[in-house]
C-alpha cells in the first residue's frame, strides 16, 4: 500500500529518516535545516522513535558525536546548513578518513559574508574534497528517497564512505507537495540493518585514527578513492533496485530528459533541474532541440555518464548555485574536465545563478540558453543573473 | 607480580615522560574495560604510528578539539546498542586540548551527562608541537610563545582552573591527581570508573624536554609540585570537597622551581623574584582554598 501525502520537505526527509531507525542522532539548529531536528524530536518524545538523540553544542559537536557513535558501530544521522556546514569541515574530512558510513542531510544555503539564510549551493559544493557522497535532490519526493539510497550506498562494504544528501533550502525543505512515504516495512526489504564488520568494542580491541607517515599517507587517500569509484558503480545499482522496489524515482547515475539527439546539453543539479526542464520543453515546441542533464551525485562525479550524454551536441551550458571567486563554478570546471576526452568537443557555457536565494524564473533561464544558441554569449563562465554594480574602490 | 598492562611498550615517547605514567595507570585501574577517545597530542603520535598500537583497549584517535563529542557519541551508541556494560568510555587528552581548543565540546559532554570520565594529562604546554604556551601553563614559565625575553619574563597569566569549570557543569566527580602519587590515580580513576554520569580527573604529568630537567627526576619534580601547594591534590564528589592530600611541611616553592630550566630566568633577578613571590602567594591561596597544611 502506499502512503501518500501532502507534507512540507522537512517532514518528508525526518519521516524517511524514522523509518530508516540510527541509533544515534546528533542535532544542532540552523536555518533552513530546522524543522528536520524539530520533527524527530517530536518523534523521540513521542516514542515513535527509538534512538539516542543527542543535542548538540555545535555543528562540529554533532558531526563529531557521529564520528564517534558510527565508530562503535551504530547507524547515525545528523542535519545541517550553510555555516553549520563549514563548521563541520574539519570532521568531514576525518569521517570520511576513518571511512565511517555516517548520512547527513543538508539543506543548502548561502555562505556568509554578507549573512544570508537563503538558499544556494556554496555550502555542500565547497566540501567536494571532503571524501563525502554528494546526491542533490530535485524535488521533495527525491529527498526522501535518497536517503535510504544514502545508507544503503554508504554502509556497503564495497564503500564504506559517508554521504550528504543535499536538498534546496526553503524551495524544497518549506515547499509542500505530495509525496509518497516509506512504511516500515518496505524500508527494511531495501535497507538491510547495519551490522559493520569492524568497529570499537572490548571484544576485540582496534585502533582508530592512527598516525599515518609519508610512507603509508598516500596509500590511504588511494584505497578511498578506489571506494568513491566503486561508490558510482553502487549508486547506479542502487537507484535501479530502489526504482524496481518502490516503482518510482531515477534509474541512472545522470538522468537525461529530453530529446535524445537534441543538439544542446543543459546540466544542473538539485530543484534548478525542474526549472530547467520546463524551458527546455518550451523551446522544444520552439524548435530547438535543447536536453537536460540532470547531476545527481557531484561525488563521485560522473564523468563517463557525462561523455556519453553530451555525445553529439554542439553547445554544453551549465547552470549552478555556485562559484569559485578566482575561478568558475565548480560543476562547470567538472563537466569540461568530463569532456575534455570527448572526440568532438562542444561549445561550454557555464553560468552562476540563484545565489543567496535569488529567485531563477523560466525566462531567466530561457533568454541565457538562447544567447548561447544564437552566438550571442561568449564561452566560459558568467554570472547569469547580476545587475550592474559600481564597485566602491574604483 | 606487576598487574597487566594495556599500553604496550615500544611506543615512541621520551625517557622519563610522565604523561605515559598517567596513561598506562589509568588503564590499569580500569582493568582495561574501557574505551579511549585520544585527542590529537604527544599521547596519540607517539603511540600509533600506523601499522602499530600501543593499545590494547578499544581506542580512536579523531581531531585534537573534539575529544569530548566523540566520547559522548561513543557513549550513546553503546546505550543505542545495548553494550553499556562493555566498558567505561574514558577521554584522555593534553592540556591545551581540554583547556583551549576542546574546551567547547568537554563543556557539551560534561553539560548533557554523559557517562564519560575525562582525564586531562596536564603537561602544562603544547608539547607535542614543541613547548608552546596553553591555558594551564603556569604563572612565570618560559616556553616558547612566552619566553623569557628582554622585557617581558615568560608567561603572564596563571592556570585556567578546569576543575571548577568542571564543578560547574556539575560534573559527579572532580579531581586532581599526580603521577607522584600513583596509588592515587589508581584510586580515584576506579572511583570515577564506578560513578554513573560525568566525571573529570586532572594529573599533573611532568614532561622532560618541556619543562627541562633530567629525565630521571620525573616523580621528584611532581611531588615537589604537590609539596609546595602548587598542585593542590583533591576530589570533589557531587559538588562536596570530600578528600585532600595533606602535606606535612610545604617547601617553598623555590625548591620546585629551581629544578626545571623553564623557570630558570626567575633567579637571575629582581623582577624574576617578583614573580617567585607571586607564584608562593599563588601557592599559600592553594593552601588556604583546600586547607593543605596538615
Amino acid at each position: 500500500m502506499i502512503m501518500r501525502k501532502v507534507v512540507e520537505g522537512s517532514i518528508a526527509v525526518a519521516h524517511a529518516v524514522r523509518t530508516i531507525k540510527p541509533d544515534v542522532i546528533a542535532a544542532y539548529p540552523i536555518t533552513p535545516q530546522t524543522h528536520i531536528v524539530e520533527k524527530i524530536s517530536e518523534y523521540i518524545a513521542n516514542g515513535e522513535l527509538n534512538a539516542e538523540y543527542v543535542r548538540a553544542d555545535s555543528e562540529f559537536s554533532a558531526i563529531s558525536i557521529l564520528v564517534g557513535a558510527s565508530a562503535t558501530g551504530a547507524r547515525t544521522f545528523t542535519s545541517t546548513s550553510s555555516q553549520g556546514l563549514a563548521l563541520m569541515h574539519e570532521v568531514l574530512f576525518n569521517a570520511a578518513g576513518m571511512r565511517l558510513p555516517i548520512v547527513i542531510s543538508v539543506a543548502n544555503r548561502a555562505l556568509s559574508a554578507p549573512l544570508n539564510i537563503w538558499n544556494d549551493q556554496q555550502d555542500s559544493i565547497s566540501q567536494r574534497d571532503s571524501g563525502w557522497i554528494q546526491f542533490y535532490a530535485e524535488d521533495i519526493q527525491e529527498a526522501h528517497d535518497l536517503l535510504a539510497i544514502a545508507y544503503r550506498v554508504s554502509e556497503d562494504i564495497e564503500v564504506r564512505l559517508p554521504s550528504m544528501v543535499c536538498m534546496d533550502g526553503f524551495i524544497l525543505t518549506h515547499a509542500y507537495e505530495p509525496v509518497e512515504l516509506f512504511e516500515e516495512s518496505e524500508i527494511r526489504d531495501f535497507l538491510p540493518d547495519y551490522n559493520p564488520e569492524v568497529y570499537l568494542t572490548t571484544e576485540n580491541p582496534l585502533t582508530f585514527g592512527a598516525l599515518a607517515t609519508p610512507e603509508y599517507y598516500t596509500e590511504f587517500r588511494y584505497v578511498q578513492t578506489r571506494a568513491m569509484e566503486r561508490a558510482e558503480k553502487k549508486i547506479a545499482e542502487s537507484l535501479k533496485e530502489f526504482n524496481e522496489h518502490f516503482q518510482r524515482g531515477e534509474t541512472d547515475l545522470l538522468p537525461v530528459h529530453g530529446p535524445e539527439d537534441g543538439d544542446v546539453l543543459v546540466v544542473s543539479s538539485g530543484s534548478l533541474v525542474s526549472t530547467v526542464k520546463e524551458v527546455a520543453e518550451k523551446l522544444g515546441n520552439d524548435g530547438f532541440g535543447v536536453k537536460v542533464g540532470k547531476m545527481l551525485c557531484f561525488r563521485p562525479f560522473p564523468a563517463d555518464a557525462m561523455r556519453k550524454i553530451a555525445d553529439g551536441v554542439d553547445k554544453v551550458i551549465v547552470f549552478e548555485k555556485d562559484v569559485s571567486p578566482g575561478s568558475e563554478g565548480a560543476i562547470f570546471s567538472e563537466v569540461k574536465g568530463a569532456l575534455y576526452h570527448s572526440e568532438n568537443r562542444p561549445e561550454a557555457y557555464g553560468f552562476a545563478v540563484g545565489l543567496g536565494g535569488r529567485d531563477v524564473p523560466e525566462r531567466v533561464l530561457e533568454k541565457l540558453i538562447m544567447e548561447c544558441i544564437r552566438g550571442e554569449r561568449k564561452e566560459g563562465f558568467h554570472f547569469g543573473d547580476v545587475r550592474p554594480v559600481r564597485e566602491a574602490i574604483l | 607480580m606487576n598487574p597487566p598492562d594495556f599500553f604496550g611498550p615500544g611506543h615512541r615517547a621520551c625517557a622519563g615522560c610522565g604523561c605515559v605514567i598517567t596513561l598506562r595507570h589509568v588503564l590499569q585501574a580500569l582493568d582495561g574495560k574501557c574505551f579511549v577517545v585520544n585527542s590529537t597530542g604527544c599521547m596519540e603520535v607517539v603511540s600509533t604510528p600506523y601499522p602499530e598500537s600501543s593499545w590494547d583497549v578499544p581506542y580512536i584517535h579523531s581531531l585534537f578539539e573534539n575529544a569530548g563529542a566523540v566520547a559522548s557519541g561513543i557513549e550513546s551508541a553503546l546505550k543505542a546498542l545495548g553494550r553499556k556494560d562493555e566498558g567505561k568510555v574514558v577521554v584522555i587528552a593534553g592540556d591545551g586540548a581540554t583547556a583551549d581548543i576542546g574546551v567547547q565540546t568537554l563543556s557539551g559532554m560534561l553539560f548533557r551527562g554523559h557517562d564519560v570520565l575525562y582525564i586531562c594529562y596536564d603537561n602544562e604546554a603544547y608539547m607535542n608541537t614543541g613547548v608552546q604556551m596553553s591555558g594551564l601553563t603556569p604563572l612565570g614559565a618560559h616556553t616558547t610563545t612566552s619566553p623569557a625575553g628582554k622585557v617581558i619574563p615568560g608567561n603572564s597569566l596563571d592556570k585556567k582552573d578546569m576543575p571548577s569549570f568542571a564543578l560547574a557543569h556539575k560534573a559527579r566527580y572532580v579531581a586532581t591527581s599526580s603521577i607522584a602519587y600513583l596509588g592515587d590515580i589508581k584510586k580515584k580513576v576506579r572511583k570515577a570508573g564506578g560513578i554513573v554520569g560525568p566525571s573529570y580527573i586532572q594529573i599533573h604529568s611532568p614532561c622532560v624536554p618541556g619543562w627541562g630537567y633530567d629525565s630521571s627526576k620525573t616523580v621528584e619534580v611532581a611531588r615537589l609540585a604537590v609539596e609546595t601547594g602548587l598542585y593542590p591534590i583533591f576530589e570533589y564528589e557531587n559538588g562536596e570537597l570530600i578528600s585532600v592530600r595533606k602535606i606535612k611541611k610545604r617547601k617553598p616553592v623555590e625548591e620546585y622551581l629551581r629544578m626545571q630550566a623553564r623557570f630558570r630566568h626567575l633567579f637571575k633577578d629582581e623582577r624574576g623574584k617578583e614573580i617567585i613571590e607571586k607564584i608562593q602567594e599563588i601557592a599559600d591561596m592553594n593552601a588556604k582554598k583546600f586547607g593543605l597544611d596538615a
